[in-house]
């Protein structure tokens, strides 16, 4: 058994007698009172995630003169301070070997923001792309991170940490001061409400958990709560939607692929734009209450086109719900598939994202 | 009468030549919230640990298989709509199903509520 990595709120989560699982190397919390009931908790309130658990870098230095700039899908020297971007970075078959957020911190500053798993590698290869590679800092073991996210989320956090939260619009952060300590909130988020990620010093993050627990309106979330919030919206996961072998254009992201500029991957994508994509990302809605899961056959018209990445019952919508790559020519809007695994079947159509549209993402 | 179970987690209690199934509270607590309930065809002839009916949480899908070998006469109808019965009472509001024409000498292949305990802390 590998050695799992704990958060610094373990002790919280087992003193909530929280269910623990393996994930991206990390021991983290499951489900508290229960998936459904904290998923429609976020929907309806304001849930708290404990994100501690994905790696941060800190770079400092002339973006365009160290390299950075050609990083990434997009370009990190566009981006105004104060505002962040979500992205990509690519091998040289185009293929996802992370997606991110990079945080404009200053001129010469940004913060990189990536998944657990893939966090030493990505660090590794960011670096070997850097012309001055000590520019490149890991912060992500002294840097705390939770996630307050639901409809009456903004009225909490403007109560505890002040007014300049009020306005902050999506995808836009303040640095301010939380628990006597530097901490970023940032308007962004991974379940399709208005919501807010706070990153903060590592040894505070326990405090400001129980802090926000004390609301009322604010119950503990899992990543299995946190899993059926995204993929109701269409976010992809990495490691089920999107990895090395999946390129943006094949996962249905190219609007967070800059093609005007220079990156590491763009002459394969290139190619792909030439030749069509083999594959494409679909969203499908299930005719009844079945979930698809990871790896389940897609086919249509008897023949497989193609598989399950993701998959769930949805809630909000009283049905299943899932992304798969397929065939192109069973991609389009109302294409009829069938979803198989061993005995399991069931029918479902292609439909438009996100799946469930009446989140307070933009209130 | 008093309900046997499987090592698989299904329950069975018969009474008037009639069995009443479903899933064990620890099988319902273990899968978390229950989604949806494939309930069997009524008049399927099933054989004692055939598959019955599919399970699935937010967690995973699982077959059900017949603690008993009997004919499908009636499913509970009200699974359809609110799967979180199976939650709410496994042992009771959430029965799957009841079979007729069953053999009660099946039920020595079956664990009575002691045993069933004692394997549930062996697990």
């Amino acid at each position: 058994m590998e050695d799992l990595k704990s958060t610094p709120l373990r002790a919280a989560h087992e003193g909530l007698k929280a269910l623990m699982a393996p994930f991206g190397g990390w021991l983290m919390p499951i489900q508290y009172a229960g998936i459904i009931a904290e998923h429609r908790w976020c929907r309806e309130k304001a849930a708290l995630f404990d994100i501690c658990h994905m790696g941060e870098f800190l770079y400092k230095g002339d973006i365009v003169a160290d390299g950075l700039e050609g990083v990434f899908t997009f370009s990190v020297k566009g981006i105004p301070v104060g505002r962040s971007r979500y992205g990509f970075l690519l091998n040289e078959d185009g293929g996802v070997i992370d997606d991110l957020i990079v945080f404009r911190l200053a001129e010469d500053e940004a913060m990189i923001v990536v998944n657990a798993a893939t966090t030493d590698n990505d660090f590794s290869v960011i670096r070997s792309r850097l012309k001055n590679p000590a520019v490149l800092t890991d912060i992500s073991s002294r840097t705390g991170k939770v996630d307050l996210q639901g409809p009456l989320s903004r009225e909490i956090m403007v109560r505890h940490f002040g007014p300049q939260i009020q306005d902050i619009p999506f995808f836009k952060f303040v640095r301010t001061r939380i628990l006597d300590a530097d901490a970023i909130v940032s308007r962004t988020g991974y379940t399709g409400e208005l919501g807010y990620e706070i990153f903060l010093p590592a040894d505070k993050v326990a405090r400001l958990w129980e802090l926000l627990l004390e609301e009322p309106d604010v119950a503990p979330a899992g990543l299995g709560a946190r899993d059926l919030l995204r993929l109701e919206m269409g976010y992809s996961l990495y490691g089920s939607d999107l990895d090395e072998k999946i390129t943006p254009l094949t996962a249905g992201l190219s609007s967070f692929v800059n093609m005007e500029k220079e990156f590491i991957g763009k002459s394969a994508l290139q190619r792909e734009l030439a030749q069509g994509s083999a594959k494409a990302k679909v969203a499908f809605r299930v005719d009844s209450r079945r979930a698809p899961r990871h790896h389940y056959e897609i086919l249509h018209e008897g023949e497989q086109v193609g598989s399950v990445t993701s998959g769930a019952f949805s809630p909000m919508l009283s049905c299943g719900i899932g992304l798969g790559l397929v065939k192109p020519s069973a991609a389009a809007l109302g294409t009829r598939l069938v979803i198989r695994h061993e005995r399991v079947e069931m029918e479902a159509e292609v439909v438009e994202l996100p799946f469930y549209t009446g989140g307070s993402l933009r209130a | 009468m008093a309900k046997f179970f499987t090592k698989e987690h299904e329950w069975v209690e018969v009474a008037g030549g009639q069995a009443t199934v479903g899933i064990s509270e620890h099988a319902a607590h273990e899968l978390g919230d229950i989604t949806y309930v494939e309930l069997p065809k009524i008049g399927r002839s099933v054989k004692q640990f055939d598959t019955l009916a599919g399970i699935e949480s937010v967690k995973a899908a699982s077959d059900i298989y017949a603690p008993i070998s009997g004919k499908v006469v009636e499913v509970n109808q009200a699974l359809d709509e609110a799967p979180e019965l199976v939650n709410q009472g496994a042992e009771a509001q959430g029965w799957i199903c009841k079979l007729e024409g069953v053999d009660e000498g099946e039920l020595a292949a079956l664990m009575d509520a002691a045993t069933y305990s004692t394997y549930l802390k062996g697990l």
